[in-house]
């Protein structure tokens, strides 16, 4: 009898985050300039500009010393993966499909676990995780799990766009 | 993608069958079953797992060929994650902790679940929360 309980509880639960999780998965989802007014003490000397981004989790630039590679002329994808993702295969391919078809995009993927210092910066909590950046390098959205491919191009529109 | 699914289904139905017979010997017998499928599939290989096997040798001839080849490393990992927690649940049977038992066949039964029904790897998704964990930088 606690069997059956327990089964229909873990079974209840599980659907509810699957279902949840279907629902959220690969949006994107923008990414707060940190160039925006910032209410921080006014011309405060103290305020240290490289944490007060960390802080925000995002607006944060990246260069391609960082990532390891050249930046896209008008915009890149910066893809974080493991080993042991089975998204992330299927992630690459929308990323490099789209990198093809839109000119100026690069697909950069990172190996989180070679990378862990960037990966806690960023906060990525699994992969993949992906990252639109501006010409400038700069994070405009963030997608946690397989993106759609049509998400990737209206993301790419939005950050190419003037 | 097949393959994975069927094998996540399998594991799905074993562990809850675990579930509602914990208690006896029945139970304690195919926990100690599906341990074991779990360290062949973890430390022999994801070819070697008797339910991919059986789903090799019954089923894949009887579908078109597969479109998609899934890499064999997330799958492997999470069999090894599989293993901590069914041969953790056979030790706690044993030594009579079997509120534990129940607690860890719980969760093995919610992350096969989740991979049978919606394709997600909850072990392979705790990895790199795992990575980050054990390896915090000093002074951090």
């Amino acid at each position: 009898m606690r069997g059956l309980v327990l089964i229909l509880v873990v079974l209840a639960a599980a659907s509810a985050f699957g279902l949840w999780r279907r629902r959220t998965d690969g949006q994107m989802r923008s990414v707060a300039p940190v160039s925006a007014p910032v209410p921080v003490g006014d011309d405060d000397p103290e305020v240290d500009v490289t944490t007060a981004s960390l802080t925000e989790h995002g607006g944060e630039r990246l260069t391609a010393a960082a990532l390891g590679a050249e930046l896209g002329k008008s915009a890149t994808l910066v893809q974080f993966s493991t080993a042991f993702c089975q998204p992330c295969r299927a992630t690459r391919r929308i990323l490099d499909e789209v990198a093809t078809m839109v000119p100026g995009t690069a697909h950069i993927e990172i190996d989180a676990e070679a990378h862990l210092d960037l990966v806690r910066r960023l906060d990525v909590r699994r992969t993949p995780t992906v990252f639109v950046l501006d010409s400038t390098g700069v994070i405009a959205k963030r997608a946690v799990g397989l993106p759609r491919k049509a998400d990737v191009i209206a993301a790419l529109g939005q950050v190419i766009a003037p | 993608m097949r393959g994975p699914r069927f094998v996540a289904t399998v594991t799905t139905v074993v562990l809850a069958v675990i579930l509602l017979t914990l208690e006896t010997p029945v139970g304690a017998v195919l926990l100690a079953i599906q341990a074991l499928v779990f360290a062949i599939g973890a430390f022999i290989g994801v070819k070697a797992q008797p339910y991919s096997i059986v789903f090799r040798t019954l089923v894949q001839p009887r579908l078109a060929p597969p479109s998609e080849f899934e890499d064999a490393a997330p799958p492997r990992f999470a069999f090894l994650v599989g293993f901590i927690f069914t041969a953790g649940a056979f030790i706690s049977l044993v030594t009579g902790v079997t509120v534990l038992a129940y607690v860890l066949v719980a969760m093995a039964l919610a992350a096969a679940f989740l991979n049978a029904a919606f394709g997600f790897c909850l072990g392979c998704e705790m990895y790199l929360i795992g990575r980050r964990v054990l390896s915090r930088p000093t002074g951090a």
